[in-house]
């Protein structure tokens, strides 16, 4: 720990930084920066820097108010800019002012989870492919207008905007976010990067670096991004399918030669767990209104809660890892999460989930076979998934699991704002009902 | 003269009779990390006990704004295997139990060649366009200056202080990790995917790829 500040505080130095961000995540999943001077960083290094969180979404308390935020040394990154102006970023651990975690703070809630992983033995890995869209005009504006008429893997003209997204890449890499793939989507100016596996925390973190930058190249080109899970009516919304994978020192837990499929018991038992507990963790991998305009039959998106190697509509899939790659390449994919999700919070509630279900020996099910039609489909799935967020926040707020997951104080604030969320959706007289309605009745 | 750095805490009886002889002051320091509480004119590092938390200390000691050196590593023999991949982390050693004459010695013969200008690795390392300033911690390729992270440009100068050898991940995960780090030889290859992008495509071919054997910085020793 000392030799990394030592390394950063000399980076700092040696590279004339200017400002350095301390960058946080609210509970909701917003990126929340407080700038500083690098003169101040040895001591926020060792003391945190104190500022009052009551205006920060889920961080406020009864008692008191004010939190410490504590540079961690690890994610410590200088910003490359287009003006050549030197700024870096840190991600912070949220603690009170006694130094304990704040138990307000997502990444203190997923290290928590993960540390709860490591007891049991185990290191988890993800990888999310990230789905957003470009649209035009980068003033205020609520009607998306699409860049391009192009479609999945176009390489045309069509494909406009192909420099924004590899700047956008560019810029990444240069970040240390690998990018494995990234190609133009399905619907019309809809782009996906597929980010390299690393371990969740990293992962967690570099989610939160990645919808900035994305945002931020586009602005710069006089367009924007958005991660809002369906932008457009009767086009694919927008999903973060996540690999994966369970670690046990530096075998794969998920993959088991012995076994007809590859899978261990491990995985087996992994995947039972997400699938039991998917109806309660929804809420939070899916957390908007908009979200479940997402998971509707018909757009690749899931629906059922079902396993399948092969069926795009179920709910996990397993994918058949390369030739000769079994061992490394074994992994499940997870297709409910969407890119406005809290990445921290997402992750640590789908990881307790399928540990659950590893601690306790779950049965794995048979898994659903591509089906034309819904009903088939059905017969093999233990469900459906949430249609929308009050079902959502019904099953999560009856769910000790989820509730242990997030803690006590994050719990009772999620269903709270979400709760009014809905309500303020409930009364919402919608464009759909105008035309359907008022001249007919 | 400043004193004698000794790792652990207590120091081995063994050692403090040579040097309480000698008459060398010394102290000893269990905490590798409050070395900087120093000056120290150098350091001896026994391994007898637990050679894998002497190696981490030596390492650590190696590190930092001021490094110490020379330092003495104390093993026992059947421990000498460990030190062909760790020659980076002492200047020299010696084998446990010695007779007092030879530890004194190699401790005098130590801090004569500290006082006659003993030198520290090299200060900068480069191949090709690639400039690592190990004392400042910067590194650049074509002039750019590259924004590694710590673990990123500790592995990077480790790699590129021996170009054309080939090292296992295993080998790296010690080496550059220094200790049992919990996530493994993925961790190596996490590293190694985030410093290719960071070097840019045109230089991402430096850092190779050898198949089930691990990484290679640069040519080939033999040519490929």
């Amino acid at each position: 720990m000392q030799h990394q500040q030592d390394y950063v505080l000399r980076t700092v130095e040696e590279r004339r930084v200017r400002l350095v961000r301390l960058w946080f995540t609210d509970v909701l999943g917003q990126l929340k920066s407080v700038a500083i001077s690098p003169v101040e960083l040895e001591a926020a290094f060792s003391e945190g820097v104190q500022f009052d969180g009551s205006a920060i979404d889920g961080f406020s308390r009864m008692q008191e108010s004010d939190v410490l935020a504590r540079p961690d040394p690890n994610s410590f990154q200088l910003m490359p800019t287009d003006d050549g102006e030197v700024t870096a970023r840190v991600f912070c651990d949220i603690a009170n002012l006694d130094g304990s975690p704040f138990e307000g703070d997502p990444r203190q809630v997923l290290r928590r989870n993960l540390a709860a992983a490591a007891d049991a033995g185990f290191e988890f890995m993800c990888a999310p492919e990230v789905e957003f869209f470009y649209f035009e005009g980068a003033e205020r504006g609520t009607t998306p207008v699409p860049l391009d008429e192009a479609s999945y893997f176009d390489l045309t003209a069509n494909d406009s905007k192909g420099h924004i997204r590899r700047r956008t890449i560019q810029r990444l890499e240069a970040t240390g976010i690998p990018v494995e793939y990234s190609f133009h989507e399905d619907a019309p100016s809809q782009h996906e990067i597929d980010l390299r596996y690393s371990d969740a925390l990293t992962m967690a973190d570099n989610v939160m670096a990645l919808r900035m930058i994305v945002r931020e190249v586009a602005m710069s080109e006089g367009i924007y991004a958005t991660f809002m899970p369906k932008p457009m009516e009767g086009v694919q919304g927008s999903g973060m399918h996540t690999h994966m994978s369970l670690w046990s020192a530096d075998a794969n837990a998920f993959h088991d030669p012995e076994s007809a499929d590859g899978l261990s018991d491990v995985a087996r038992s992994f995947i039972a767990g997400v699938l039991a507990h998917a109806n309660e963790t929804t809420a939070v991998t899916n957390q908007l209104v908009n979200s479940y305009k997402r998971l509707v039959a018909g757009f690749e998106a899931p629906v059922n809660i079902s396993w399948a190697h092969n069926d795009r509509t179920a709910l996990v899939r397993v994918p058949v890892p390369k030739r000769n790659k079994e061992a490394r390449g074994t992994r499940i994919e997870y297709r409910a999460l969407d890119p406005a999700c809290n990445p921290y919070l997402a992750f640590s509630v789908v990881l307790a989930a399928g540990l659950q279900g590893v601690a306790r020996g779950y049965e794995l099910g048979e898994e659903s076979v591509a089906a034309l039609h819904e009903e088939a489909a059905r017969s093999h799935s233990t469900g459906l998934l949430p249609a929308n967020l009050s079902e959502a926040l019904d099953a999560m707020e009856s769910s000790a699991l989820v509730r242990d997951t997030l803690g006590e104080h994050i719990f009772e604030w999620f269903l709270r704002n979400k709760r009014a969320e809905w309500a303020a959706y409930r009364t919402h007289v919608s464009s759909f009902e105008l035309e359907r309605y008022l001249r007919t009745w | 003269m400043h004193p004698l750095l000794i790792w652990p805490d207590p120091a081995p009886p063994d050692i403090v009779r040579v040097l309480d002889l000698a008459g060398i002051a010394w102290e000893a320091l269990g905490n590798h990390s409050e070395a900087g509480a120093g000056p120290f004119s150098g350091a001896i590092v026994s391994a007898e006990e637990n050679p894998a938390a002497a190696y981490t200390a030596a390492r650590s000691l190696r590190r930092g704004d001021s490094p110490i050196a020379p330092l003495l590593l104390c093993v026992r023999g059947s421990e000498l295997g460990d030190l062909v991949e760790r020659s980076d982390i002492f200047d020299d050693f010696c084998v446990v139990p010695a007779h007092p004459s030879e530890l004194e010695a190699r401790v005098r013969h130590l801090l004569l060649r500290e006082s006659a200008g003993f030198e520290l690795p090299p200060e900068i390392v480069t191949y090709e366009s690639l400039e690592l300033n190990v004392e400042t911690y910067q590194a650049s390729i074509d002039g750019r200056p590259l924004d590694l992270t710590y673990m990123e440009y500790e592995l990077l100068k480790f790699l590129a202080s021996s170009p054309g050898r080939v090292f296992t991940r295993e080998t790296l995960l010690t080496q550059v990790w220094g200790y049992e780090y919990y996530g493994g030889a993925r961790t190596v290859d996490v590293h190694i995917r985030r410093l290719r992008a960071k070097l840019g495509e045109e230089h991402a071919g430096l850092i190779q790829t050898v198949r089930s054997v691990g990484y290679r910085f640069g040519e080939s020793r033999w040519g490929s």
